[in-house]
Protein backbone atom coordinates (compact mmCIF):
# COMPACT_ATOMS: atom_id res chain seq x y z
CA UNK A 1 0.00 0.00 0.00
CA UNK A 2 1.00 3.43 -0.77
CA UNK A 3 1.97 5.52 2.30
CA UNK A 4 -0.11 8.46 2.69
CA UNK A 5 1.64 11.28 2.85
CA UNK A 6 0.00 13.70 5.21
CA UNK A 7 1.63 15.52 7.98
CA UNK A 8 -0.57 16.22 11.32
CA UNK A 9 -1.33 19.24 12.70
CA UNK A 10 1.28 20.78 15.39
CA UNK A 11 -0.62 19.80 18.71
CA UNK A 12 -2.42 22.87 20.75
CA UNK A 13 -0.79 23.46 24.25
CA UNK A 14 -2.23 26.03 26.47
CA UNK A 15 -1.60 29.89 25.86
CA UNK A 16 -1.09 29.86 29.28
CA UNK A 17 -1.45 32.98 32.14
CA UNK A 18 0.68 35.22 30.61
CA UNK A 19 -0.16 35.42 26.95
CA UNK A 20 -0.37 39.26 27.04
CA UNK A 21 3.42 39.20 27.18
CA UNK A 22 3.21 38.31 23.72
CA UNK A 23 -0.12 39.37 22.13
CA UNK A 24 -0.93 42.31 23.62
CA UNK A 25 2.15 43.82 25.18
CA UNK A 26 1.22 47.59 25.07
CA UNK A 27 -2.25 47.09 27.26
CA UNK A 28 0.13 44.73 29.32
CA UNK A 29 2.13 47.66 30.35
CA UNK A 30 5.04 46.79 28.38
CA UNK A 31 5.78 49.52 25.93
CA UNK A 32 8.16 49.71 23.43
CA UNK A 33 8.83 46.51 21.53
CA UNK A 34 5.46 47.18 19.14
CA UNK A 35 3.89 50.86 18.07
CA UNK A 36 0.63 49.43 18.97
CA UNK A 37 -0.99 46.21 19.87
CA UNK A 38 -2.55 43.96 17.40
CA UNK A 39 -6.22 43.94 16.52
CA UNK A 40 -7.23 46.92 18.51
CA UNK A 41 -10.62 47.11 16.46
CA UNK A 42 -12.00 45.32 13.34
CA UNK A 43 -13.13 48.45 11.75
CA UNK A 44 -11.76 51.65 10.45
CA UNK A 45 -13.71 54.86 10.99
CA UNK A 46 -15.84 55.13 7.54
CA UNK A 47 -17.01 51.18 7.97
CA UNK A 48 -20.69 51.10 6.24
CA UNK A 49 -23.66 49.87 8.71
CA UNK A 50 -24.79 49.60 12.04
CA UNK A 51 -21.62 50.47 14.81
CA UNK A 52 -22.56 47.95 17.77
CA UNK A 53 -20.97 47.22 21.19
CA UNK A 54 -20.95 43.71 22.19
CA UNK A 55 -19.83 43.56 26.53
CA UNK A 56 -19.08 40.10 28.04
CA UNK A 57 -17.47 38.13 29.86
CA UNK A 58 -15.84 34.49 30.21
CA UNK A 59 -16.95 32.09 33.26
CA UNK A 60 -15.27 28.73 34.15
CA UNK A 61 -17.15 25.98 35.57
CA UNK A 62 -16.93 27.05 39.40
CA UNK A 63 -19.13 30.33 38.21
CA UNK A 64 -15.84 32.37 38.65
CA UNK A 65 -15.33 35.27 36.27
CA UNK A 66 -12.00 34.87 34.17
CA UNK A 67 -9.56 37.34 34.02
CA UNK A 68 -7.03 36.39 32.17
CA UNK A 69 -8.94 35.35 28.77
CA UNK A 70 -8.02 36.49 25.94
CA UNK A 71 -10.16 36.04 22.62
CA UNK A 72 -9.85 36.87 18.78
CA UNK A 73 -13.37 37.85 16.63
CA UNK A 74 -13.44 37.41 13.15
CA UNK A 75 -15.99 38.58 10.90
CA UNK A 76 -17.75 39.76 7.38
CA UNK A 77 -18.44 43.53 6.61
CA UNK A 78 -22.41 44.75 6.56
CA UNK A 79 -22.71 43.20 3.42
CA UNK A 80 -21.30 39.67 4.23
CA UNK A 81 -18.48 39.82 2.58
CA UNK A 82 -15.06 38.87 4.18
CA UNK A 83 -11.91 41.09 3.91
CA UNK A 84 -8.98 39.46 2.04
CA UNK A 85 -9.57 36.05 0.60
CA UNK A 86 -13.23 36.04 0.08
CA UNK A 87 -14.11 34.20 -2.89
CA UNK A 88 -16.71 36.42 -4.05
CA UNK A 89 -15.48 40.02 -4.00
CA UNK A 90 -13.49 42.82 -1.93
CA UNK A 91 -14.70 44.02 0.88
CA UNK A 92 -15.73 47.30 3.07
CA UNK A 93 -11.59 48.57 2.91
CA UNK A 94 -12.72 50.07 6.00
CA UNK A 95 -13.46 46.50 7.45
CA UNK A 96 -10.44 44.52 8.56
CA UNK A 97 -12.81 42.07 10.33
CA UNK A 98 -10.03 40.88 12.89
CA UNK A 99 -10.01 41.85 16.80
CA UNK A 100 -8.21 40.95 19.62
CA UNK A 101 -9.98 41.37 23.05
CA UNK A 102 -8.76 41.12 26.20
CA UNK A 103 -10.53 40.37 29.54
CA UNK A 104 -10.27 43.28 31.71
CA UNK A 105 -7.84 42.60 34.43
CA UNK A 106 -9.20 43.66 37.39
CA UNK A 107 -13.13 43.31 36.48
CA UNK A 108 -13.21 40.66 33.50
CA UNK A 109 -15.32 42.36 31.18
CA UNK A 110 -14.60 42.55 27.44
CA UNK A 111 -15.80 45.06 24.66
CA UNK A 112 -16.16 44.71 21.07
CA UNK A 113 -17.10 47.69 19.13
CA UNK A 114 -17.82 47.07 15.10
CA UNK A 115 -20.22 47.47 12.76
CA UNK A 116 -22.75 44.19 12.78
CA UNK A 117 -21.71 41.80 9.75
CA UNK A 118 -24.36 40.83 6.88
CA UNK A 119 -24.98 37.12 6.05
CA UNK A 120 -22.91 35.03 4.67
CA UNK A 121 -23.45 31.77 2.62
CA UNK A 122 -23.12 27.74 3.84
CA UNK A 123 -21.11 25.54 1.55
CA UNK A 124 -24.79 24.53 0.35
CA UNK A 125 -25.92 28.04 -0.62
CA UNK A 126 -28.10 28.65 2.06
CA UNK A 127 -27.48 31.39 4.30
CA UNK A 128 -26.06 31.67 7.89
CA UNK A 129 -27.22 34.21 9.95
CA UNK A 130 -25.20 37.08 11.32
CA UNK A 131 -22.53 35.84 13.30
CA UNK A 132 -18.99 36.73 14.54
CA UNK A 133 -16.85 33.79 14.84
CA UNK A 134 -14.74 34.19 18.15
CA UNK A 135 -11.69 31.96 19.35
CA UNK A 136 -10.73 32.16 23.23
CA UNK A 137 -7.86 31.25 24.64
CA UNK A 138 -6.74 31.05 28.09
CA UNK A 139 -4.61 29.32 31.27
CA UNK A 140 -6.62 25.75 31.59
CA UNK A 141 -7.50 25.74 27.59
CA UNK A 142 -5.65 23.54 25.72
CA UNK A 143 -7.11 24.22 22.42
CA UNK A 144 -8.41 26.79 21.61
CA UNK A 145 -12.70 27.17 21.75
CA UNK A 146 -14.35 28.18 18.61
CA UNK A 147 -17.96 29.99 19.15
CA UNK A 148 -20.17 32.40 17.39
CA UNK A 149 -22.04 35.34 18.83
CA UNK A 150 -25.53 35.95 16.86
CA UNK A 151 -27.92 38.21 17.29
CA UNK A 152 -31.63 38.04 18.80
CA UNK A 153 -32.80 40.66 16.68
CA UNK A 154 -31.60 39.23 13.80
CA UNK A 155 -33.59 35.90 11.49
CA UNK A 156 -31.93 32.74 13.71
CA UNK A 157 -34.08 30.73 12.68
CA UNK A 158 -32.90 29.29 9.09
CA UNK A 159 -29.63 29.70 9.90
CA UNK A 160 -28.32 26.22 8.48
CA UNK A 161 -25.60 26.21 11.53
CA UNK A 162 -27.84 26.73 14.31
CA UNK A 163 -30.46 24.27 12.56
CA UNK A 164 -27.71 21.44 13.44
CA UNK A 165 -27.88 22.26 17.32
CA UNK A 166 -29.53 19.04 18.57
CA UNK A 167 -30.49 20.31 21.87
CA UNK A 168 -32.26 23.05 21.01
CA UNK A 169 -32.65 24.75 24.46
CA UNK A 170 -28.89 25.02 23.88
CA UNK A 171 -29.30 27.97 20.75
CA UNK A 172 -30.12 30.52 22.72
CA UNK A 173 -25.96 30.23 24.44
CA UNK A 174 -25.06 31.63 20.84
CA UNK A 175 -27.04 34.45 20.76
CA UNK A 176 -26.63 37.81 22.02
CA UNK A 177 -29.28 40.19 24.13
CA UNK A 178 -29.88 43.04 22.97
CA UNK A 179 -29.78 45.78 26.27
CA UNK A 180 -29.81 48.75 24.30
CA UNK A 181 -30.07 49.92 20.37
CA UNK A 182 -27.00 48.55 19.39
CA UNK A 183 -25.61 47.21 22.56
CA UNK A 184 -25.30 43.56 22.99
CA UNK A 185 -24.34 41.27 25.93
CA UNK A 186 -22.59 38.15 25.43
CA UNK A 187 -21.06 35.65 28.02
CA UNK A 188 -19.28 33.19 27.57
CA UNK A 189 -19.58 30.16 29.97
CA UNK A 190 -17.43 27.11 29.79
CA UNK A 191 -18.26 24.32 31.45
CA UNK A 192 -21.85 23.95 33.10
CA UNK A 193 -25.41 25.31 33.22
CA UNK A 194 -25.88 27.23 30.20
CA UNK A 195 -22.82 26.31 29.11
CA UNK A 196 -21.61 27.80 25.79
CA UNK A 197 -22.13 25.76 22.33
CA UNK A 198 -18.69 25.14 20.77
CA UNK A 199 -17.94 23.99 17.75
CA UNK A 200 -15.32 21.43 15.69
CA UNK A 201 -15.95 23.04 12.61
CA UNK B 1 -3.60 24.29 -9.97
CA UNK B 2 -4.13 28.13 -9.10
CA UNK B 3 -2.87 28.87 -5.62
CA UNK B 4 -6.14 31.25 -4.90
CA UNK B 5 -7.89 27.93 -5.48
CA UNK B 6 -5.96 26.21 -2.64
CA UNK B 7 -6.47 28.66 -0.26
CA UNK B 8 -10.19 29.41 -0.91
CA UNK B 9 -10.63 25.05 0.35
CA UNK B 10 -12.70 23.72 3.37
CA UNK B 11 -10.54 23.03 6.21
CA UNK B 12 -9.85 19.52 6.46
CA UNK B 13 -11.15 18.06 9.58
CA UNK B 14 -9.20 18.85 13.19
CA UNK B 15 -7.82 15.16 14.79
CA UNK B 16 -9.37 15.25 18.30
CA UNK B 17 -7.60 12.33 19.61
CA UNK B 18 -3.85 13.76 18.65
CA UNK B 19 -4.52 17.40 19.95
CA UNK B 20 -4.48 17.44 23.99
CA UNK B 21 -8.54 16.89 25.47
CA UNK B 22 -10.06 19.67 27.03
CA UNK B 23 -10.77 17.82 30.65
CA UNK B 24 -7.00 16.91 31.73
CA UNK B 25 -7.24 16.60 35.43
CA UNK B 26 -3.38 16.65 35.91
CA UNK B 27 -3.24 19.78 34.54
CA UNK B 28 -5.82 21.21 37.60
CA UNK B 29 -7.02 24.63 36.04
CA UNK B 30 -7.86 22.39 32.93
CA UNK B 31 -11.09 21.27 35.27
CA UNK B 32 -12.78 24.03 35.63
CA UNK B 33 -11.93 25.73 31.93
CA UNK B 34 -13.05 22.35 30.10
CA UNK B 35 -16.57 22.47 28.44
CA UNK B 36 -18.56 19.04 29.26
CA UNK B 37 -20.95 18.90 26.75
CA UNK B 38 -19.97 17.54 23.28
CA UNK B 39 -18.84 19.76 20.32
CA UNK B 40 -21.01 20.74 17.94
CA UNK B 41 -19.15 19.19 14.38
CA UNK B 42 -19.47 20.40 10.92
CA UNK B 43 -17.61 21.10 7.66
CA UNK B 44 -16.30 24.73 7.57
CA UNK B 45 -17.85 27.25 6.05
CA UNK B 46 -16.53 30.32 4.79
CA UNK B 47 -16.49 31.94 8.30
CA UNK B 48 -13.58 29.36 9.05
CA UNK B 49 -11.91 29.23 5.50
CA UNK B 50 -11.00 33.41 5.71
CA UNK B 51 -9.41 34.67 7.54
CA UNK B 52 -7.06 38.07 8.82
CA UNK B 53 -4.09 38.97 6.80
CA UNK B 54 -1.00 40.84 7.69
CA UNK B 55 1.50 43.08 5.79
CA UNK B 56 5.11 43.08 6.14
CA UNK B 57 4.95 47.11 6.40
CA UNK B 58 3.76 46.26 10.49
CA UNK B 59 6.53 44.38 11.07
CA UNK B 60 9.59 46.36 12.53
CA UNK B 61 13.17 45.46 11.84
CA UNK B 62 13.84 44.33 15.29
CA UNK B 63 10.96 42.61 16.33
CA UNK B 64 11.83 38.96 15.46
CA UNK B 65 15.13 39.90 17.72
CA UNK B 66 14.50 39.22 21.05
CA UNK B 67 18.25 39.58 22.11
CA UNK B 68 17.84 42.95 20.77
CA UNK B 69 14.43 44.60 20.59
CA UNK B 70 13.39 45.78 24.50
CA UNK B 71 16.09 48.62 25.17
CA UNK B 72 18.29 47.88 22.40
CA UNK B 73 21.34 46.94 24.91
CA UNK B 74 21.51 42.52 24.55
CA UNK B 75 19.10 40.62 27.02
CA UNK B 76 21.62 37.98 29.29
CA UNK B 77 21.55 34.01 28.31
CA UNK B 78 22.10 31.23 25.96
CA UNK B 79 21.45 32.97 22.11
CA UNK B 80 19.49 30.87 19.74
CA UNK B 81 18.31 31.05 16.73
CA UNK B 82 14.65 29.67 16.26
CA UNK B 83 13.65 28.31 12.94
CA UNK B 84 11.66 26.46 10.87
CA UNK B 85 8.95 26.52 8.20
CA UNK B 86 5.40 26.73 8.36
CA UNK B 87 3.28 23.84 6.25
CA UNK B 88 -0.07 22.33 6.38
CA UNK B 89 -1.24 18.70 6.50
CA UNK B 90 -0.46 18.89 2.53
CA UNK B 91 3.46 19.64 3.21
CA UNK B 92 2.72 22.75 1.22
CA UNK B 93 4.77 25.79 2.81
CA UNK B 94 1.83 28.19 4.16
CA UNK B 95 3.45 31.85 3.16
CA UNK B 96 2.95 35.29 4.71
CA UNK B 97 1.39 33.97 7.81
CA UNK B 98 2.14 35.54 11.18
CA UNK B 99 3.92 34.01 13.70
CA UNK B 100 4.29 35.61 17.56
CA UNK B 101 6.07 34.02 20.18
CA UNK B 102 6.32 34.94 24.12
CA UNK B 103 8.55 33.39 26.66
CA UNK B 104 10.20 33.58 30.39
CA UNK B 105 14.19 35.30 30.10
CA UNK B 106 16.85 33.05 31.04
CA UNK B 107 15.92 32.68 34.58
CA UNK B 108 12.71 31.36 33.84
CA UNK B 109 11.14 34.87 35.00
CA UNK B 110 8.37 36.70 32.51
CA UNK B 111 7.74 40.28 32.33
CA UNK B 112 4.37 39.90 33.53
CA UNK B 113 2.98 41.50 36.53
CA UNK B 114 1.53 38.39 37.83
CA UNK B 115 4.67 36.47 37.92
CA UNK B 116 6.22 36.62 41.31
CA UNK B 117 8.77 34.32 40.78
CA UNK B 118 12.74 34.99 42.46
CA UNK B 119 14.31 35.12 39.55
CA UNK B 120 15.18 38.44 38.54
CA UNK B 121 13.60 40.29 35.47
CA UNK B 122 16.56 41.12 32.74
CA UNK B 123 16.16 44.91 31.91
CA UNK B 124 17.06 44.13 29.03
CA UNK B 125 14.83 41.26 28.07
CA UNK B 126 11.00 42.23 27.09
CA UNK B 127 10.16 38.47 25.99
CA UNK B 128 7.76 38.70 23.16
CA UNK B 129 8.59 38.68 19.05
CA UNK B 130 7.11 38.66 15.77
CA UNK B 131 7.40 37.96 12.08
CA UNK B 132 5.78 36.76 8.67
CA UNK B 133 6.91 33.74 7.21
CA UNK B 134 8.72 34.16 3.84
CA UNK B 135 7.44 32.59 0.20
CA UNK B 136 8.35 29.17 1.19
CA UNK B 137 6.55 29.48 4.76
CA UNK B 138 10.02 29.35 6.46
CA UNK B 139 10.37 31.96 9.54
CA UNK B 140 13.14 33.10 12.03
CA UNK B 141 13.61 34.31 15.63
CA UNK B 142 16.78 35.17 17.29
CA UNK B 143 16.35 34.83 21.21
CA UNK B 144 17.93 33.91 24.93
CA UNK B 145 16.96 29.88 25.65
CA UNK B 146 13.94 30.61 28.42
CA UNK B 147 14.86 28.73 31.45
CA UNK B 148 12.47 26.41 33.69
CA UNK B 149 10.48 27.69 36.04
CA UNK B 150 7.95 26.51 38.72
CA UNK B 151 4.31 26.95 38.84
CA UNK B 152 1.07 26.49 41.58
CA UNK B 153 -0.16 22.90 40.07
CA UNK B 154 0.94 20.27 42.61
CA UNK B 155 3.80 21.15 45.38
CA UNK B 156 6.74 20.44 43.04
CA UNK B 157 5.75 21.13 39.26
CA UNK B 158 7.96 22.39 37.32
CA UNK B 159 7.75 23.76 33.47
CA UNK B 160 10.23 22.54 31.42
CA UNK B 161 12.17 25.72 29.00
CA UNK B 162 9.53 26.79 26.59
CA UNK B 163 8.59 29.17 23.98
CA UNK B 164 4.94 30.07 23.49
CA UNK B 165 4.17 30.18 19.90
CA UNK B 166 0.83 31.64 18.15
CA UNK B 167 0.54 31.32 14.53
CA UNK B 168 -2.12 32.25 11.95
CA UNK B 169 -3.23 30.55 8.83
CA UNK B 170 -5.24 31.74 5.54
CA UNK B 171 -8.08 31.38 7.54
CA UNK B 172 -9.41 31.77 10.87
CA UNK B 173 -10.49 27.87 11.16
CA UNK B 174 -6.79 26.95 11.11
CA UNK B 175 -5.57 29.48 14.23
CA UNK B 176 -3.88 27.70 16.49
CA UNK B 177 -1.44 28.34 19.82
CA UNK B 178 0.81 25.95 21.44
CA UNK B 179 4.66 25.71 22.48
CA UNK B 180 8.22 24.62 21.51
CA UNK B 181 10.26 22.54 23.91
CA UNK B 182 13.88 21.94 23.56
CA UNK B 183 15.45 18.61 23.01
CA UNK B 184 16.57 16.44 25.67
CA UNK B 185 15.29 18.37 28.11
CA UNK B 186 14.59 16.05 31.52
CA UNK B 187 11.36 17.77 32.57
CA UNK B 188 9.45 17.55 29.32
CA UNK B 189 8.55 13.81 30.67
CA UNK B 190 7.17 15.14 34.19
CA UNK B 191 5.20 18.00 32.54
CA UNK B 192 1.07 17.86 33.41
CA UNK B 193 0.64 20.38 30.58
CA UNK B 194 2.92 18.26 27.93
CA UNK B 195 1.01 15.37 29.68
CA UNK B 196 -2.29 16.59 28.07
CA UNK B 197 -1.43 14.95 25.03
CA UNK B 198 -1.92 11.24 25.08
CA UNK B 199 -0.20 10.36 22.13
CA UNK B 200 3.86 10.32 22.42
CA UNK B 201 4.60 11.01 18.27
CA UNK B 202 2.57 14.39 19.24
CA UNK B 203 4.55 15.08 22.21
CA UNK B 204 7.66 14.41 19.97
CA UNK B 205 6.27 17.04 17.55
CA UNK B 206 6.78 19.71 19.98
CA UNK B 207 10.24 19.06 20.77
CA UNK B 208 12.42 21.53 18.71
CA UNK B 209 15.77 19.07 17.65
CA UNK B 210 19.37 21.14 18.32
CA UNK B 211 20.22 22.21 14.50
CA UNK B 212 24.27 22.77 14.15
CA UNK B 213 23.74 23.59 10.52
CA UNK B 214 21.66 26.49 11.35
CA UNK B 215 24.14 27.47 14.49
CA UNK B 216 26.86 30.58 13.87
CA UNK B 217 30.18 29.90 14.75
CA UNK B 218 31.34 32.04 18.23
CA UNK B 219 28.06 33.46 18.33
CA UNK B 220 24.67 31.21 18.83
CA UNK B 221 23.35 27.60 18.80
CA UNK B 222 20.21 27.05 16.58
CA UNK B 223 17.22 25.08 17.05
CA UNK B 224 14.77 23.69 14.54
CA UNK B 225 11.06 23.88 14.22
CA UNK B 226 8.35 23.86 12.03
CA UNK B 227 4.28 24.52 12.41
CA UNK B 228 1.91 22.28 10.83
CA UNK B 229 -1.69 23.87 10.01
CA UNK B 230 -4.65 21.92 9.41
CA UNK B 231 -4.65 21.53 5.02
CA UNK B 232 -7.18 22.86 2.99
CA UNK B 233 -8.97 20.24 0.34
CA UNK B 234 -8.04 21.17 -3.21
CA UNK B 235 -10.43 18.41 -4.72
CA UNK B 236 -13.38 20.33 -7.27
CA UNK B 237 -15.46 18.34 -5.74
CA UNK B 238 -17.67 19.96 -3.06
CA UNK B 239 -20.52 19.17 -1.92
CA UNK B 240 -21.79 23.03 -2.69
CA UNK B 241 -25.23 22.49 -4.58
CA UNK B 242 -24.24 25.70 -6.57
CA UNK B 243 -21.17 23.93 -7.75
CA UNK B 244 -17.57 25.36 -7.69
Amino acid sequence: MQPLEYLKETPSQTAGPYVHIGLTPNTLGNPGIYPEDLGLSPIRDGAKGQLITITGHVQDGAGMIMRDALIESWQADAQGIYPGNDPRGAADPNVTGWARIIADFDSGEWTLSTVKPGRVPFPDGRMMAPHISLWVVARGINLGLQTRIYFEDEDNESCPVLQRIEHRPRVQTLIAKQTAPGQYRFDIVLQGDNETVFFDM
Amino acid sequence: MNPSHIERGPLFFRDRDWHPAAYTPGYKTSMTRAPFRPLVAMGSTLSEETGPAFGHSMIGALDNNLIMNFTGQPAIGERIIMHGRVLDETGRGVPNVLVEIWQANAGGRYRHKKDSYAAPLDPNFGGCGRTLSGPDGAYEFLTVRPGAYPWPNRVNDWRPMHIHISVFGSGFGQRLITQLYFEGDPLIAKCPIVKTIGNDKAIQALVAPLDMNRAIPMDCLAYKFDIVLRGRRQSFFENRKEGM
